[in-house]
């Protein structure tokens, strides 16, 4: 509006200072983290139960599951939360060109990520133990039908997952343009740190997703 | 009060632009609170439409006036709306929506943009279910059970239930808006327990939309999911398990009530404080026991099991943590009873309001306990007690609130009077009305008559009769403010700053308040409900 | 035997009539709740009444200043800590009844509940089924076994304060002791579909001795009509009756005893006599308003089979088919 705005930065017209603003940002991330928690809370109590109620046909399911590439997956993602980490870092600091490279780089590597679950999907789709309407559902193991209850819980558990890498992956993208065009570089700051916080939560839960799925096995 | 007419404000956030643009890309909370009524209002009389034809069947026992199949759709219509597009975001997204910044003293919520993008969500979600409606409607009532949802239901389950799990994450905006709101942008000196107990119930609300709704939108997609997918998770021929619905539908349901009735009892504190000229009796058990329903109310959701098969055991638990709700519950009315006592009680059309909230609430409460004994309750279960029980609470209690509460910030919301004649025939009729209809329901459920029934055996005839003549006169309380509130916005007289002489910051400013709320930011030096 | 229409239901008026030992507990535990009900709510009525024509505002009367907070409190603790003390009474004692109404004891005799849309089944313990219709002898410890084929139903009897969910897959489990002969209301209590509002039925309650002479005389009955429920599709009858085809049939659920019109003006009661008729020379009497397009059954269906239709036909009750007339599920 004046230039006074121009040269200090300003917050947000609801707000006195930027000192409120941040704490707004943050607290109003942490509770959206805590929502995003019983959303997965709930799936993951459902499939507690389902796991409770047949163990043996979920935990030899899950041994029909890739873990080779999974394993990969999981360094890859790890990778990305400390790339992410340090950009948060790095932009604290006010060393901007950093910045966007790790934020450059956390994309990338959330972009690997991906990729290598879909090809991960795509191994299954083959093999037939994806429950989509025009696939027979094939298993060898014991009692199939328990096993594909594994299965859906697993898509279900990975989808979500993934849904939420792909919504990270946009805010990552958005903060690295507020960057890359310097208009306020004040609040990019907090942007960073709170989709930090999202990206961080995004590999949490990947951390059970992938203890529940894969590596409770037979 | 003085004989000057009071005189608008210069400048005030009803002042022009006034085309649509101004409005639907507005971000003023005050704004999107008025969208937000519109809105509510209409799928109020949506919702109503759908009561009055459930009512006009039952006059008689054989399914004649509808089919058994419109009867189920319309009951089902019923409850999702009243549910979830009109009662949840009823008090938060309207009078919260508006009052929760200019009662901390902030110049907007904490995240405006994303205020106006949860109606925006809201809309779209009604709009998802009205899609619904318009293909031919869904049958499965507002509890969405399985395995009839998810397998054999013929109606239109996927697009209803997605304009649900839309319209959650509009209430998970809301509550996130308020609740930050309420932590980060209090004005100096104005410390937890100086907040007006209306922050306080929408505060706590917000909580637990933030908290439960998203286990709502969980279960709604994997109903979703199963239909389309026939992924089998609660199909008991595949290994799944349809009870598993119910424990995560009822853990997100049960304190889904409890966002219906806290800001209802926000309201009707503000409004008991300021007629009866006396601070709240027990400011701080008030704010506290409201935390205990918050945190009991997460444990409690098991009671609408107890004939599911669930075991013993569990019965006997979540009896018990009902009953340990009750105990604030009943905490609060004790002190709104002590609080008339010492008064001077003026009985205006607010007062009258929540006054009947106070009779209606605790009907519904004592009747809780009755269903919270669960020896009791296997027999009223599924009956018309608990129709009875649980309209006493979220229409008795929380609608009486919501009229009641529309009222008394009217002046400030739209800066003139509603006429008080009418108002207290409104608030009268709605009263005689809703006992009318709703009580004779209690006696049916205590003779055995089931709920969701399209016909019924001869004997229930007269009690049914009673409640739908009763509907007639609840009908009154609810049309009449449709037709006064809107002539009083061009007739009513102007209104002053403040009215009822009530404390509370939002009483501060002017009417209507100017676009930031305060000229200067108030600070808070004394405790809420400063009355003489 | 005379049928449904000739029931009469005890449980009339307000509480339904206590007809099994577990009722009279239920209803002691009621009373008790009604007088605390009554005394809060008296109570509370009566202050807030009182409250309101003491101190409204233009009364003289003078007050008091307020008691500080530490005496609210200690005034709102008397308040909660009583009606704490008063819950956990009613908690233990709403356990202990409904521990015995669940708690299996040794009963005498068990029958098997399937509940389906929209009906129930039950199977007496010698094999003999039912519809809709259960007959139990009085002073008899009863356990049901309660299933379920498709959705969730709801087992409930009023006059005995029973309920329990019918779940697919899952098998739950009550029981009752009947005390008084008569007829009761059952209901399904969880809402199931289009017809949940017509899946209901009666609980006969009979003497020890009718039970076991229904036993053997009319068990026998309820089995015919439920073999002549699956010939009345192996034949075909469904398709016009029952489907929305071209073909417009009569819907014959609730037909029996009734009076119909026919084409020429005339009217006849159906009965026994007239369903056979229908079946074996469809051209004899025809339904106003109804085009003669049956085809004879006459040589086609052997007698057996006949009386098992004819006793589907008399089981059915109006409005069973509604569903799968409307586009309902297979």
């Amino acid at each position: 509006m004046t230039t006074a705005s121009e040269s200090r930065p300003q917050p947000a017209e609801q707000f006195d200072d930027l000192k409120q603003q941040f704490h707004a940002d943050h607290m109003g991330m942490w509770i959206f983290l805590s929502t995003e928690l019983m959303l997965f809370g709930a799936v993951f109590m459902g499939f507690a139960i389902n796991r409770y109620l047949h163990p043996d046909a979920f935990a030899a399911a899950a041994g029909h599951l890739d873990l080779t590439m999974s394993s990969i997956n999981t360094a890859v993602l790890f990778s990305s939360g400390f790339t992410m980490a340090l950009a948060e870092q790095a932009v604290g600091e006010q060393r901007r060109r950093l910045g966007l490279g790790l934020l450059g780089t956390t994309i990338v590597l959330g972009l690997v990520f991906l990729a290598i679950k879909g090809y991960v999907y795509y191994q299954e789709m083959l093999e037939g133990l994806m429950p989509l309407p025009w696939l027979q559902f094939t298993y060898d193991g014991p009692s199939p039908d328990q096993a594909e209850l594994f299965f859906n819980f697993y898509y279900i558990l990975t989808g979500m997952h993934a849904f939420h890498m792909l919504v990270g992956v946009g805010a990552i993208c958005i903060v690295l343009m507020l960057g890359w065009r310097r208009n306020n570089p004040a609040s990019w700051v907090r942007q960073v740190k709170i989709v930090g916080m999202y990206w961080a939560f995004v590999d949490i839960v990947w951390v059970f997703v992938f203890t529940a799925t894969f590596l409770l096995r037979a | 009060m003085s004989a000057v007419v009071p005189t608008p404000p210069a400048s005030h956030y009803l002042n022009p632009p006034w085309g649509l643009k101004s409005w639907l890309l507005t971000t003023d909370h005050k704004r999107i609170a008025w969208l937000y009524v519109i809105s509510l209002s209409g799928f109020f009389f949506l919702g109503g439409i759908a009561a009055l034809l459930i009512r006009l069947e039952l006059l008689s026992p054989p399914t004649d006036f509808l089919t058994e199949d419109f009867y189920n759709k319309m009951f089902s219509l019923h409850g999702i709306v009243m549910v979830w597009f009109f009662l949840i975001p009823s008090i938060p997204a309207t009078m919260g929506n508006f009052l929760v910044p200019l009662m901390v003293g902030a110049r907007d919520m904490a995240f405006p943009r994303l205020n106006l993008l949860s109606w925006y969500i809201y809309t779209i979600g009604g709009l998802l279910l009205i899609a619904s409606v318009v293909l031919g409607g869904v049958d499965t009532g507002w509890t969405f059970y399985t395995p009839f949802s998810s397998q054999y239901s013929n109606s239109f389950v996927v697009p209803a239930a997605m304009g649900v799990f839309v319209v959650g994450f509009s209430t998970i905006l809301t509550g996130l808006n308020i609740v930050t709101t309420t932590h980060e942008m209090r004005a100096p000196g104005l410390t937890w327990f100086r907040l007006p107990m209306f922050v306080w119930g929408n505060y706590s609300v917000s909580l637990l939309m933030v908290l439960a709704t998203p286990v709502l939108t969980a279960v709604l997609l994997l109903i979703a999911l199963e239909r389309m997918l026939d992924l089998g998770i609660f199909n008991p021929a595949l290994g799944g398990d349809p009870i598993l619905f119910q424990h995560l539908f009822w853990f997100y349901s049960h304190p889904a009530v409890y966002m219906m009735i806290l800001p209802a009892m926000g309201v009707v504190s503000e409004i008991i404080a300021c007629f009866t000229r006396r601070p709240l009796f027990a400011y701080k058990s008030m704010a506290l026991s409201i935390l205990a329903i918050v945190l009991f109310g997460f444990l409690a959701w098991g009671h609408h099991m107890f004939v599911s098969g669930q075991s013993i055991h569990a019965g006997a638990v979540f009896s018990l943590f009902t009953f340990m709700v009750a105990v604030p519950s009943a905490i609060k009315v004790f002190n709104w009873v002590m609080s008339l006592k010492e008064g001077y009680i003026q009985f205006t059309a607010p007062m009258l309001y929540a006054l009947s909230f106070l009779g209606l609430f605790t009907i519904g409460g004592l009747t809780g306990v009755v269903t919270a004994t669960i020896g009791l309750d296997v027999h009223v279960h599924d009956t018309y007690f608990v129709i009875a029980h649980f309209h006493y609470i979220m229409v008795g209690a929380s609608v009486t609130a919501y009229l009641g509460g529309l009222h008394f910030w009217w002046p400030k919301m739209t800066g003139r009077m509603y006429p008080e004649r009418w108002a207290i025939v409104a608030a009268v009729a709605l009263f005689i009305g809703f006992n009318l209809t709703f009580f004779p329901q209690f006696l049916l459920g205590i003779a055995g008559m089931p709920r969701r029934y399209a016909s019924y055996p001869e004997e229930f005839q007269f009690l049914n009769v009673m409640s739908s003549l009763g509907a007639g006169v609840l009908a009154i309380g609810y049309l009449l403010p449709l037709v006064y509130l809107p002539w009083s916005l061009v007739r009513g007289k102007r209104a002053p700053s403040n009215p009822w002489r009530a404390t509370g910051l939002e009483w501060q400013t002017t009417s209507p308040p100017p676009v930031h709320n305060f000229k200067v930011t108030p600070v808070v030096t004394g405790p809420a409900y400063d009355y003489r | 035997m005379n049928s449904q229409d000739a029931a009469r239901f005890q449980d009339m008026g307000i509480l339904p009539t206590q007809a099994s030992s577990g009722a009279a507990q239920v209803d002691l535990l009621a009373l008790a709740m009604l007088i605390f009900c009554a005394l809060v709510l008296l109570a509370v009525f009566g202050l807030v009444l009182w409250f309101s024509w003491r101190y409204r505002a233009g009364s003289s009367v003078k007050r008091k200043p307020l008691s500080s907070e530490r005496k609210q409190t200690a005034m709102e603790m008397i308040w909660a800590g009583g009606l704490f003390i008063v819950f956990m009474g009613f908690f233990y004692w709403g356990v202990d009844v409904y521990v015995q109404m669940y708690q299996q004891p040794d009963e005498d005799l068990t029958i098997e509940v399937v509940g389906k849309q929209w009906m129930w089944k039950l199977e007496h313990p010698n094999g003999a089924r039912e519809i809709d219709t259960l007959h139990v002898p009085v002073n008899r410890k009863v356990r049901l076994n309660i299933n379920s084929q498709d959705v969730i139903h709801s087992f409930y009897v009023p006059a005995f304060r029973i309920k329990k969910d019918a779940v697919p897959g899952m098998t739950t489990s009550i029981w009752f002791e009947p005390t008084e002969i008569g007829t009761y209301h059952l209901f399904c209590a969880e809402y199931c579909g289009t017809n949940h509002s017509h899946m209901r039925g009666q609980v006969i309650v009979m003497s020890q001795q009718d039970y076991s002479d229904w036993l053997t005389a009319n068990g026998h009955e309820q089995t015919a009509a439920l073999d002549g429920a699956q010939l009345f599709r192996t034949y075909g009858c469904s398709g016009c009756h029952i489907g929305s085809s071209v073909v417009d049939a009569p819907v014959l659920a609730g037909i029996y005893g009734r009076v119909v019109p026919l084409a020429d003006g005339t009217t006849i009661i159906a009965d026994e006599a007239y369903i056979r008729d229908s079946i074996l020379h469809p051209h004899k009497d025809i339904v106003a308003g109804y085009k003669p397009v049956m085809p004879s059954f006459e040589g086609r269906m052997s007698e057996a089979d006949l009386q098992k239709i004819i006793a589907y036909i008399r089981s059915l009750e109006p409005g069973d088919w509604q569903l799968e007339r409307h586009g309902g599920n297979p």
